[in-house]
C-alpha cells in the first residue's frame, strides 16, 4: 500500500496526485485551530529539507464540519493524522472520527514546543475512545525506538508509522543566522532514509505490528529497501514536493499494481530473511 | 489543477545584465496567465524553484532568473539541449480587467511584467533597480521608465492608476500603502508550489494562507 506522509499533500487541491495513492493521510488535526509558525518555514539542505510549519490546521471542529466531508467526496481511503498536547486531546479527536480507514497518532512533530505525554498513555486513551485502527507515528529521535514500539503495541496500537522528521538546523550562508524563523525544524528527504530504515528494522524485530515505512523514499528501489527491512506499507513525503507524479512513477517502476501482490510478498519475505540480520 | 509536469528542453540561456533569461521549449505546457508561476527542476538540488513566466515566445516558455543561490545558479548554467522537469502553470495570476494599468517592478521582480505587458497591450511601466547593471534587464520591457537606487520606483507612481506590481517586500508594502487595490505579486520560499508543503504561508487578511494557492498575486487592502 502506497500512502502520502502526513503534511506533504493537500488532496483537495491536488486530487489527481492523491488518486495515485492507495489512501490519503491528512495533515495533523489538533483540537484547536493552529496558524502555524511564522515564515520562513522551509529550507533546503544537502539531500533534504527542513520544515517548521508548526502543525498549521483548521482545528478539529472545522476539520470535521468542512474538510472531512470534502475529503470523503474523493472516495479514497482516509487516514486521519491526529495531534495534541495531552492524551485527552488525542482521545477526544479519535472519539469524534467514524468511517475512516485508520487514525495515525502523531507523537513526534518536532515543531511544537509542548511535550506530549508518553506515547503508550496516549495510545491507551485513544484505544478506549475508538475501535478504528490506530497507527502510532514515532520519532527515531528516541534512543530506543523499538522500546517505544513495544510500549504502544502493549497499549493497543494496531500499527506503526515510521518515521517522522528529525530536528535539524540550517544557517543562511550569508548571514549565518538560522534560515527558518523558528530556528530549528524537521529534517526530511533522502538524508533521512538510513535512519528510517534502521527504525523500521528495529521495530519490525521488536513487534508484530504492521509498519508504514517512510523517510526519504524517492525511487522504487527505496520502497523495496523499506519492505525488506520490515515495512508492509510505505508513504511518500518530500518527493511529492518535487514530483507530484512520484506515486505513479514509483508504482510503475515496482511493476506492482496490486498492493498485496503475493509474489512480491513471498520475494520480500525471502529478502528479509537473507538481507536483514 | 490545470498544471502539468513535463521534461522540457533548454532552447537557450542568455545573460541580460546580471540576470539570465532561460528559454525552454514549451512541450505541452500551457503558459497560463501573467503572474502565474512554474516549478523548475534545479539540477543537483532536491527541490524545484518557483519562477513566474517572463515571456511566452512561440513554442517557448522564458524565465528571468537572478542567480542568488545554488538552485538558481544551476538553472542559469543550463545549456541548450539540457532537459529539466517543469510543472505548471500554478497559482493565481494578475486580473487583466483594469482600466488604467501601470506596471511596477523592482529588481528581479520585473520577471512577470513582460508577459503581463503583452497581455495588456503594453501599458506604461516603471522599473526600479539597485544598480545600472541590474537595470540592463529593462531591455525586456521597452519604454519602461527607470528608477535606480537611491531613487525609488514608488516615486514614479502617479495617483489614479491601476497598479500591477512585483518586487521585493519593502517595495510591495510601500506600493500597498500608496495604492489601495493594487495587484501585488509576492514571493515566499516554497517546496512544492501546489499546496502540499505549507511552506509559503503569508499573512492575508489576518490569517496565514498559502501563497501558492491564494496567490502569488494578491490585491492590497484598502487603507
Amino acid at each position: 500500500m502506497l500512502l502520502n506522509a502526513s503534511g506533504c499533500l493537500d488532496a483537495l487541491i491536488a486530487p489527481d496526485v492523491a488518486r495515485q495513492l492507495d489512501g490519503f493521510v491528512t495533515k495533523t488535526i489538533t483540537p484547536l485551530p493552529r496558524e502555524g509558525n511564522a515564515p520562513p518555514r522551509i529550507a533546503e539542505t544537502a539531500y533534504g529539507m527542513l520544515n517548521a510549519i508548526g502543525l498549521a490546521n483548521p482545528g478539529r471542529e472545522r476539520f470535521l464540519a468542512d474538510t472531512l466531508p470534502q475529503l470523503r467526496e474523493l472516495a479514497l481511503p482516509l487516514w486521519i493524522s491526529v495531534g495534541g498536547f495531552c492524551a485527552a486531546d488525542y482521545a477526544e479527536t479519535c472519539a469524534r472520527l467514524h468511517d475512516v480507514e485508520a487514525i495515525e497518532l502523531n507523537f513526534s512533530c518536532p515543531n511544537v514546543d509542548e511535550a506530549a505525554d508518553s506515547a503508550a498513555e496516549i495510545v491507551a486513551a485513544c484505544r478506549a475512545a475508538t475501535p478504528l485502527p490506530l497507527y502510532a507515528k514515532l520519532s527515531a529521535a528516541h534512543p530506543d525506538v523499538a522500546e517505544v514500539a513495544r510500549a504502544v503495541a502493549t497499549a493497543g496500537a494496531d500499527g506503526l508509522s515510521l518515521i517522522n522528521t528529525l530536528r535539524g538546523l540550517a544557517l543562511d550562508p550569508r548571514t549565518l543566522k538560522p534560515t527558518l524563523a523558528r530556528g530549528t525544524g524537521g529534517l526530511s528527504g533522502p538524508s533521512l532514509k538510513p535512519v528510517a530504515l534502521a527504525a523500521v528494522h528495529a521495530c519490525h524485530a521488536a513487534t508484530d505490528l504492521p509498519i508504514v515505512g517512510m523517510g526519504g523514499i524517492t525511487t522504487a528501489q527505496d520502497v523495496v529497501e523499506f519492505l525488506v527491512c520490515g515495512a508492509q506499507h510505505v508513504a511518500l513525503g518530500t518527493v511529492l514536493f518535487a514530483d507530484p507524479d512520484a506515486p505513479k512513477r514509483i508504482r510503475d517502476a515496482l511493476g506492482v499494481v496490486q498492493p498485496d501482490d503475493r509474489r512480491l510478498s513471498a520475494r520480500l519475505l525471502e529478502f528479509r530473511a537473507n538481507a536483514v540480520a | 489543477m490545470d498544471a502539468r509536469r513535463e521534461r522540457l528542453r533548454v532552447a537557450g540561456a542568455e545573460p541580460i545584465g546580471l540576470y539570465t533569461l532561460l528559454r525552454l521549449e514549451r512541450g505541452d505546457l500551457d503558459p497560463g496567465a501573467p503572474g502565474q508561476f512554474f516549478m523548475l527542476e534545479a539540477p543537483g538540488r532536491l527541490l524545484p524553484r518557483a519562477l513566474s513566466l517572463c515571456l511566452a515566445p512561440t513554442g517557448e516558455l522564458a524565465f528571468l532568473i537572478d542567480p542568488i543561490g545554488p538552485g538558481t545558479e544551476a538553472l542559469c548554467e543550463l545549456e541548450p539541449g539540457d532537459e529539466i522537469h517543469v510543472f505548471g502553470p500554478l497559482g493565481l495570476g494578475f486580473r487583466l480587467d483594469v482600466e488604467r494599468p501601470l506596471l511596477v517592478g523592482g529588481g528581479i521582480g520585473m520577471a512577470p511584467l513582460p508577459f503581463l505587458a503583452e497581455a495588456l497591450r503594453f501599458p506604461p511601466a516603471v522599473l526600479g533597480f539597485r544598480t545600472p547593471e541590474h537595470a540592463e534587464a529593462a531591455a525586456l520591457l521597452p519604454g519602461a521608465e527607470l528608477a535606480i537606487d537611491p531613487t525609488f520606483v514608488t516615486e514614479l507612481i502617479l495617483p489614479g492608476q491601476d497598479v500591477l506590481a512585483c518586487g521585493p517586500e519593502p517595495m510591495l508594502h510601500a506600493v500597498a500603502e500608496r495604492c489601495p487595490g493594487a495587484q501585488l505579486a509576492w514571493e515566499a520560499p516554497m517546496a512544492c508550489g501546489y499546496g502540499g508543503c505549507y511552506g509559503c504561508a503569508v499573512e492575508i487578511d489576518g490569517e496565514l494562507k498559502r501563497l501558492c494557492v491564494e496567490g502569488p498575486v494578491l490585491v492590497s487592502r484598502a487603507a
